[in-house]
């Protein structure tokens, strides 16, 4: 069986005409990952054992001749952050290297409600700081596309196990990028939701205003299956939204003609890639090509999104990842005292990036800064929420680049913490204001090397968002 | 500089993390770089700012930052009924040590 050109909609027909069995295209996809995953470690555990009794559950109601469920035999990689039951959960530090959860997120209960196969799961920065992925405790992830360089973080492991063939479709995170940026260097799409359109229940966070939930996918249709499956309200996440979900899978046909596309001059200025900023632009003239109206945008307050991002995700680390402290779960190193428990156990369990991210955290709540720092941060992000608000009087989204650059090459960028941060720039500002966003590919530069469109839209516009991906992605755009 | 060595060694003591002699060090540089980036801040006029404080948005098509409650908001407040709760078992057994029904730490009261 080869592994790579497997849809969603294929797989259900295929399950259908009873040409395979849900449990056959599971194994074929284990041999694909027993071949390749030694060179890409985007896969840290294969969960074999709840993959074949799931596909088994799938060939049974097969047999029976039941309706199938729309992710039926679906194979799908689960970035490390997200808790699965009885599935070691590491998000990718030392400091859970052994933590098995005792339950399932949310988003992973109605994966499997609807049929879906979780094969393993997925590499990534450690508790999803990183824009490259090698900030994990277990190594980095080599890009599919071209191995000497990252799949982009934190979500790496999904992005690069999506795009060599190793899973259908994958669920990431997204906090400042995570899943956009890796999507755009892995040359896949990446819809990061709206804030509380998918829940954060068995999502171990990082920083709880910003952390989100969504899909990696090889196509947009399989974007919107994915998110429709697992968006909607959920009890055990306050945040969590009540809005109805619509049929997204349904809706991504729907027209463009006539939507007012704006493009903000801020996100094609100093630091962008001659060739990506090249190719955006041909992504943004085949929409136009498309119906779509271009609008010009000032969005004035872009500049500071990087710094004000930086203040308030470490701020909020620096509380969440109060919770390892070797007491209830996880790596304990012992000491005489508590505090001496407390201190070698975060001292061996979290690398250099998370204490970095603990420590400026701190550091901006701390008492005679948190006014300087932290309090000046929430306010800018008014600013930049009000930024998008004000261009969504005028615009019904918002295209730009991903990623100021192609994917780098490993090790190209450890050794300057604020020249990764400023990987981000493009992608936090999406964050900061709570709206969704998805990045598409757009082409290639002459490198070989991929180029990611980004489309943003105001609060719960999926639905339009992956209408013009579809659009675009119909018109030929993913290989512009 | 922005930030000291006696700055990083206090954050590293709030934050319950040890640092070595040079890790100390290095951080103090990469720290006072990332402080100095995020100073540009200052720079903005924030007068009359809210900060924006929760992250519950309004449905439809707006983009309102801060509606009033969060039942406008779209997040609705669940009953509050008391439930059983019969984890403890599944979570101490992830305890690097427990004796049941406890977590057991060093000693912490001296007497």
């Amino acid at each position: 069986m080869s592994a790579a050109p497997w849809t969603i909609a294929g797989i259900h027909a295929a399950l259908q005409a009873k040409k395979i069995s849900a449990r056959e295209i599971a194994s074929g996809f284990y041999a694909e990952i027993d071949r390749r995953n030694p060179e890409l470690n985007a896969y840290l555990t294969l969960s074999h054992e709840r993959a074949y009794s799931q596909a088994d559950r799938v060939d049974a109601a097969i047999a029976r001749g039941d309706k199938l469920p729309p992710l039926a035999g679906v194979p799908i990689a689960v970035k490390d952050v997200i808790s699965t039951s009885g599935i070691r959960t590491t998000c990718g530090s030392k400091i859970l290297e052994s933590y098995i959860p005792p339950y399932d997120a949310t988003a992973v209960t109605r994966l499997e409600n609807a049929g879906a196969v979780i094969l393993g799961k997925t590499n990534c920065d450690e508790f999803a700081m990183g824009s490259s992925n090698e900030n994990s405790a277990y190594g980095p992830v080599r890009n599919p596309v071209a191995l000497d360089r990252v799949p982009g973080g934190s979500s790496g492991g999904s992005a690069a196990a999506v795009a060599a063939g190793l899973a259908v479709v994958a669920l990431g995170t997204d906090t400042g990028g995570s899943i956009r940026q890796p999507a755009a260097c892995c040359g896949i799409p990446g819809l990061m939701p709206t804030y509380g359109r998918v829940s954060r229940y068995g999502l171990i966070a990082f920083a709880s205003s910003l952390d989100r939930i969504g899909p990696f996918a090889g196509n947009i249709a399989d974007t919107a299956a994915v998110v429709a499956v697992i968006a909607g309200h959920d009890e055990n996440d306050s945040t969590s939204a009540a809005a109805s979900v619509p049929h997204y899978d349904v809706q991504i046909e729907g027209p463009i003609q006539g939507l007012r596309i704006g493009v903000p001059e801020e996100y094609f200025g100093e630091g962008i890639d001659s060739e990506v900023k090249e190719k955006v632009l041909a992504a943004i003239a085949l929409m136009e090509k498309l119906g779509c109206r271009r609008i010009p945008l000032k969005m004035p307050h872009t500049e500071y999104a990087i710094a004000t991002y930086y203040i308030i995700a470490t701020a909020e680390a620096s509380s969440n990842l109060a919770r390892y402290d070797g007491v209830r779960f996880g790596l304990r190193v012992p000491g005489a005292t508590l505090l001496e428990m407390y201190r070698k156990t975060r001292e061996r369990g979290f690398g250099s990036e998370v204490k970095r991210r603990i420590m400026l955290g701190t550091y901006v709540l701390s008492s005679g800064y948190y006014d300087a720092y932290y309090l000046r941060a929430q306010k800018v992000r008014s600013l930049l929420a009000r930024d998008f608000s004000d261009a969504f009087q005028k615009v019904d989204a918002i295209l730009a680049p991903t990623s100021p650059t192609p994917a780098f090459k490993l090790g190209e960028k450890t050794s300057d913490p604020l020249q990764m941060y400023l990987a981000d720039i493009y992608t936090v500002t999406g964050s900061l204001a709570g709206i969704p966003g998805i990045s598409i590919p757009c082409g290639k530069t002459k490198a070989q090397l991929p180029v990611g469109l980004q489309i943003l839209g105001p609060h719960f516009s999926e639905s339009r968002i992956l209408q013009l991906a579809r659009a675009f992605e119909k018109a030929g755009g993913f290989g512009i | 500089m922005t930030i000291s060595r006696d700055d990083v060694l206090r954050v590293a003591e709030l934050a319950h993390l040890e640092l070595t002699p040079d890790e100390a060090e290095m951080y103090r540089g990469q720290l006072d770089e990332i402080l100095n980036y995020v100073g540009k801040l200052q720079q903005l006029d924030l007068t009359n700012v809210e900060p924006m404080t929760q992250m519950s948005f309004a449905t439809g098509e707006t983009t309102s930052p801060l509606p009033e409650s969060n039942q406008e908001a779209g997040t609705p407040l669940r009953d509050d009924i008391v439930r059983p709760c019969t984890v403890a078992d599944a979570v101490l057994s992830q305890a690097p040590d427990a004796i049941k029904p406890f977590f057991r730490v060093p000693k912490v009261i001296e007497r």
